[in-house]
């Protein structure tokens, strides 16, 4: 992933120059290769190929729910309400399960459920002038409450289900000790799918293109003659259909369901984006940079695990990176003004 | 001379009916009506002489709303400025878990008060030192803010939930949560008081006026000698502030805080009750009053969801609804379409008025 975006970097502009709004995204590159480095060195476990997969396999969802978030921060927007999109797709979704549905129409149904949810708040803001972030706090209140009315149960996969086969471990190199095995599942492979999906949306469709201008200014976007309207719509439906895509992917490797889960989940993957290098008052930015950022985010976990940092820690650590790369931007953005 | 006078009350009627106000109270009776049908004695009120004050569902009710009239003044402020405090949740946790923990460590009540304050204020301090100086957005700064200061209840404790109902000399904080002023709930008076400061202070001053201008235009209200920055970072230092009060209120009453729980989904009801009060999310002329009646509303709604029995895990999709209904109707869409009706009605008493 790094290589790819080390390649992006030097695309748009052509010779050596670098482009000054790419820095955010090479600090994530080396903040991540210092992170593995560090973990390699004082712990010796992080460069193995178990651990990489792992790292794959158990992120999967939130590499999905940064693609998600990338599309709505792009245009200036946000979507709060990806983590309670996530809580009552799974509580619905396990609930149809138990009820005896076959898996295939639990996902349909899961995945319709966070299109309406996306619908709404795309309703919301264009048909009423909500500010997105009011629009998607109140649908996020709306999933988590009616998610919690559901069931505050910890709900699990009944026997014999056909739901799981999404975390069935694929081995790609077999070796003889586990930890050295490198393996993927149908998850990972789903997050992969998103991730070309999130990169073909925005670089090479119409829609794409809106989306940046949108975010650049949206009121030139309009003057242009550009589809705002029906593009804002675009953005919110598929970051909820996203964020439901997430919640199968997240269910089937756990193998349960709550209503509390996904609580901050939109935070960390605001953090992906933002580390990844898209700018949060939008118009800059792309999906690969928010997957490094991901990727970042996740090595965070095992890290504070091996220095047996308090799992309360975690957060402020978290805060204060999306702080440091919203402060970065904004350094950048300022020197690029006084220019 | 009937005539005029009937016109003139017609006028009075029609700004009655216009103020947000007026629906804010019609909205809150409805509520006190509902709560009576399905507990008959719930505008009963006694005397309990072992706590020396009245007792009854309103009272209990009055005593919950002050931690909402805290946090909804400061929101107040800072969503006049056009900005938002989602991390006012966050610092009531902050707060109420400094006060637990000291006070479990045996320092003396008055100081453990004034670490939560201080804490508050430094919260608050840091947001807006962020969106004044750095010029970062609002919520993405408060939201980091309500990330990390939840992460940061949780170290002043290590994660546990902190108690300090068993310690001695605790009495003028309970007195704060729990005591009565002439019968009259303490928490609820000294947030009266409170609201009433900010009130004056921004009324009987400058201050509401350029709070507002900074709201509007922020670059106009710099152009008229107006210091945008300086009223930003008073704005948040402020609903910091009395975030912290809203936590000491909240926790104060059990003596005892939950460090996930403490303070949690708070920043919506304070929303709520700005945007109940009138106050536009977009900034500009706020209303303390409308804001405070808002939070009171607040406080009525869940005792209503309480008295109805409705199960206490649909309380945030019920408020999520209200607050949708209420920013849909305040869109500029629904006003227009109100205008269109009145302006078709109007015609078409003319073309009558012509036919006649």
């Amino acid at each position: 992933m790094t290589t790819a975006t080390a390649n992006k970097v030097k695309a748009p502009k052509k010779g050596f120059k670098l482009d000054r709004q790419m820095i955010p995204t090479l600090a994530a590159v080396v903040i991540f290769i210092l992170m593995m480095a560090m973990g390699q060195a004082m712990f010796g476990t992080y460069l193995r190929l178990g651990f990489i997969s792992d790292l794959f396999i158990d992120h999967a969802y939130l590499i999905i729910l940064a693609v998600a978030m990338t599309l709505p921060i792009l245009t200036g927007g946000i979507d709060l309400s990806v983590g309670a999109i996530v809580a009552i797709t799974a509580v619905v979704g396990m609930k149809l399960i138990n009820a005896g549905m076959p898996a295939i129409v639990a996902m349909i149904v899961m995945l319709l459920l966070g299109a309406v949810f996306g619908l709404l708040a795309g309703a919301l803001i264009e048909e009423f002038n909500m500010q997105p972030f009011i629009a998607t706090l109140s649908t996020m209140f709306l999933a988590r409450g009616i998610a919690s009315m559901i069931s505050t149960d910890s709900l699990t996969f009944p026997e014999g289900n056909n739901f799981d086969f999404i975390a069935e471990k694929i081995k790609l190199i077999d070796q003889p000790k586990a930890a050295h095995d490198l393996s993927i599942n149908l998850g990972v492979i789903i997050a992969l799918v998103v991730v070309v999906f999130g990169y073909i949306l925005l670089h090479h469709t119409r829609t794409g293109r809106t989306i940046y201008a949108i975010g650049g200014s949206r009121s030139s976007a309009e003057l242009m003659g550009l589809p705002v309207k029906r593009t804002q719509y675009v953005i919110y439906l598929t970051s909820a259909t996203l964020a439901a895509l997430a919640s199968i992917v997240y269910m089937a490797n756990i193998g349960s369901a709550k209503n509390t889960v996904g609580v901050g989940w939109e935070l960390d993957a605001i953090a992906s984006v933002v580390i990844g290098g898209t700018i949060i008052t939008g118009g800059f930015g792309y999906v690969l940079g928010s997957v490094l950022g991901a990727l970042v985010r996740s090595v965070l976990d095992p890290l504070a695990t091996s220095f047996g940092v308090p799992a309360e820690w975690t957060t402020i650590v978290i805060g204060l990176m999306i702080l440091i790369f919203v402060v970065l931007q904004r350094a950048v953005m300022a020197v690029g003004d006084k220019k | 001379m009937a005539e005029k006078a009937k016109a003139q009350g017609n006028t009075l009627v029609k700004k009655l009916l216009g103020s947000n106000l007026t629906w804010s109270i019609v909205a809150f009776i409805l509520l006190v009506i509902v709560c009576t049908i399905f507990q008959h004695d719930f505008l009963a009120l006694s005397w309990n002489t072992t706590t020396g004050g009245l007792a009854g569902p309103l009272i209990t009710m009055l005593q919950e709303s002050a931690r909402y009239l805290m946090i909804a003044t400061g929101m107040t402020l800072v969503i006049s400025t056009a900005g938002i405090d989602l991390s006012v949740g966050s610092v009531m946790a902050v707060s109420g878990a400094a006060a637990m923990q000291t006070l479990s460590n045996g320092v003396n009540v008055w100081v453990a008060i004034l670490i939560a304050l201080a804490l508050g204020i430094v919260i608050g301090c840091i947001n807006g030192a962020l969106v004044s100086l750095l010029g970062l957005q609002p919520f993405i700064t408060t939201l980091i803010m309500m990330l990390a200061g939840r992460g940061f209840a949780k170290v002043i404790t290590s994660g546990e939930n902190a108690d300090a109902s068993a310690v001695a000399g605790i009495e003028p904080l309970k007195w704060f949560a729990n005591g009565y002023i002439l019968g009259i709930p303490a928490n609820f008076v000294i947030a009266v008081v409170i609201v009433a400061l900010v009130g004056l202070l921004c009324r009987k001053t400058a201050m509401g006026m350029m709070i507002e201008a900074v709201g509007i235009n922020q670059e106009a209200s710099r152009m008229t000698g107006i210091k945008p920055k300086q009223i930003l970072f008073l704005v948040y230092a402020i609903s910091g502030f009395l975030a912290a009060i809203a936590g000491l209120f909240a926790t104060a009453s059990v003596m005892r805080v939950d460090v996930s729980k403490t303070g949690q989904d708070l920043e919506m009801y304070a929303i709520l009750a700005v945007v109940i009060g009138g106050t536009s999310l977009l900034g500009g002329k706020f209303s303390l009053l409308g804001s405070s009646i808002g939070a009171v509303i607040i406080a009525m709604i869940r005792k209503t969801i309480i008295t109805l029995g409705v199960s206490a895990e649909a309380t945030p999709a019920f408020f999520a609804i209200v607050v949708i209904v209420i920013c849909v109707m305040q869109a500029p869409k629904i006003h227009n379409l109100s205008a269109d009706m009145k302006r078709k009605r109007a015609l078409k008493a003319q073309a009558k008025a012509v036919a006649a």
